[in-house]
């Protein structure tokens, strides 16, 4: 029975179809154009930030900023070389502490925790880490490292800054550690321990290699927030206008120098930020779109 | 490992501040004047700093967070799109403060000022509004804020309104209501412990926030009701000086450090109860 063929008796049948000047189907409209709305407010400073950042930092891209030191006050030229280095080998440092301590931890959490006690403490520990002020994270390690002097008598220096940083990155790496290695089916353990495989052969050989890429995409997403930090630097790693003198002196970041010279009163500096910017958040950016396609190739 | 870095942070802040509390107490929280001359010290222009920019960008983050994460859930526009705005969002929380800070100096506070002096012209006689914008202050921390806390409200309340089960909103159109009527009094009520969580994470991160703040809001100690005027906040302050600070300045700056570290960690682990006490069991 076609549509049209219906009896149709006004009386009976009430008109269904979609009544576009209804109140409420008005309100939901406005409403929906509302959220929009917000929706472009939302991204408007993406979009802003990433526009002038490349009009004002593309600009003064060349071979010397990747070369040479910054100038002095006043002067002209220069590069932000000795900052780009800095910045690498802090988040090393960083990397290098804080992955394999929070690997583990996860591990642990993940494997061979009970889950009641004191493993709930400890994840309960990650997620109030995670919400520390990084700042704080800055004082801590002036506490410990740099007003003690505990390295052979170094004040501010490239490890205090390292460590800082690695502080901030620990409860990224054990939260994603502990749920990549959640997701891996129970089955498996199973049958590496049923064909007599120990609890270590079994974390290293089976599950972790499983849980490879969760854990990947958590590592890549914890150094891209490293290398942007900067308030635990500007009291640890400090800054220096020279070439990286080894890891006990103060060393210069991006970061650092974005701030340094985002607020001094002369043009090259300010260039100079703005171009330091440019590297930072392209680097940034190309970390955490890597760590996405990671994700993606998991899940295929 | 984690618990013991926690509970060191703790320890170290603690101890690094029981000189300045012995000497100044809780009359540190509610003076104001911060003068390291004569070695007097009161923080109450930045706790008043911290606590008024995190609310206040708080008032403005969540409605516009939430509403875009109600965008980009629901299905008003194609899909396609909405993966892309999400994106965007994710990406927005990317970018390093400092970087936010320095388009905030340059681009943004520009922007703003012929707005603030409007408001300083026509409502002076507020006392928020009292004194006349002249460049850094706590409006302009206000919103950049806004543009570091939106990210993360948007993408938990996206988590959690994705995890409302389609069940629900069937119900919901089945018997007839409009989409609208749907994400108010059904979905939005299902994924509303989600949403308050971010939110107080959201409200601990702004808390703590330092660099865009401090390029920013002008760190003057002079205690002002204005919004207009300079301010300070908590971790402004502490990155400003501790680099140089003497041993009375330093321990005070410990003291501020642990009120801070104390805020924080009751907003998290008031966040984290919260969501345990509001998560709806279907």
């Amino acid at each position: 029975m076609i549509y049209s063929s219906v009896p149709k008796s006004p009386e009976r049948i009430p008109d269904l179809s979609y009544k576009h000047w209804c109140t409420r189907n008005i309100g939901s409209r406005i409403l929906s154009v509302l959220a929009g709305f917000f929706a472009f407010l939302c991204i408007l400073p993406l979009i802003a930030v990433l526009v002038y950042i490349l009009i004002k930092g593309f600009s003064s891209i060349n071979l010397d900023l990747f070369t040479q030191l910054p100038p002095p006050p006043g002067g002209v030229g220069g590069g932000i070389g000795n900052a780009m280095l800095g910045s690498i080998i802090v988040t090393t440092i960083a990397s290098l502490i804080a992955i394999p301590i929070g690997v583990g931890a996860g591990i642990y959490l993940a494997e061979f925790s009970t889950g009641r006690g004191f493993s709930q403490f400890i994840r309960f520990g990650t997620n109030v880490l995670a919400g520390v002020p990084s700042i704080i994270a800055g004082v801590f390690i002036y506490g410990v490292i740099v007003s003690t002097r505990i390295l052979f008598g170094h004040t501010f220096s490239a490890i205090a800054g390292g460590a800082a940083l690695s502080v901030l990155m620990l409860p990224t790496v054990v939260k994603t550690t502990d749920e990549g290695l959640k997701l891996v089916s129970n089955d498996l353990r199973r049958a590496a321990l049923g064909v007599g495989a120990s609890r270590f052969v079994t974390v290293s050989q089976i599950t972790l290699p499983k849980a490879f890429t969760p854990i990947a995409t958590g590592v890549v997403l914890s150094i891209a927030r490293a290398a942007g930090e900067t308030a635990p630097l500007i009291f640890t790693a400090l800054f220096s206008p020279f070439w990286p003198n080894g890891i006990f002196d103060p060393i210069a970041t991006l970061s650092v120098l974005i701030y340094n010279f985002s607020t001094q009163p002369y043009d090259v500096q300010n260039q100079l930020a703005w171009a330091a910017s440019f590297v930072l958040v392209v680097f940034i950016l190309v970390l955490n779109l890597l760590a996405r396609w990671l994700g993606r190739f998991a899940s295929k | 490992m984690v618990a013991l870095v926690l509970i060191s942070i703790l320890v170290v802040v603690f101890w690094g501040s029981l000189e300045s509390m012995g000497r100044y107490g809780l009359k540190f929280l509610i003076t104001s004047n911060w003068n390291p001359v004569d070695d007097e010290y009161g923080a109450f222009t930045a706790i008043y700093g911290t606590l008024v920019t995190s609310l206040l960008a708080l008032v403005i983050a969540v409605p516009l967070g939430v509403g875009t994460a109600i965008f980009i859930t629901e299905n008003i526009i194609p899909e396609k799109i909405r993966n892309v705005i999400g994106l965007m969002v994710e990406l927005l929380a990317a970018i390093p403060s400092v970087v936010l800070g320095l388009w905030a100096i340059f681009i943004l506070e520009p922007f703003i000022k012929p707005f603030l002096m409007f408001l300083y012209d026509d409502f002076g006689w507020i006392p928020f509004f009292s004194t006349e914008p002249l460049g850094p202050g706590i409006a302009p921390a206000i919103l950049i804020l806004v543009v570091m806390i939106l990210p993360i409200i948007t993408a938990i309340s996206r988590d959690s309104l994705n995890q409302v089960p389609m069940k629900l909103r069937q119900a919901a159109y089945g018997v007839g209501t409009t989409r609208w009527g749907a994400i108010l009094n059904v979905i939005l009520p299902a994924a509303i412990s989600g949403i308050v969580g971010g939110v107080m994470l959201a409200l601990g991160r702004a808390m703590g926030e330092t660099m865009a703040v401090t390029m920013i809001i002008g760190n003057s100690n002079v205690f002002s009701w204005s919004l207009l005027a300079p301010g300070n906040t908590i971790s402004a302050m502490l990155a400003n000086q501790f680099g140089e600070a003497d041993v009375g300045q330093l321990s005070s700056l410990m003291y501020a450090a642990f009120v801070l570290m104390v805020l924080t960690l009751l907003v998290n682990v008031f966040a984290q109860w919260l969501v345990k006490r509001l998560s709806l069991k279907y």
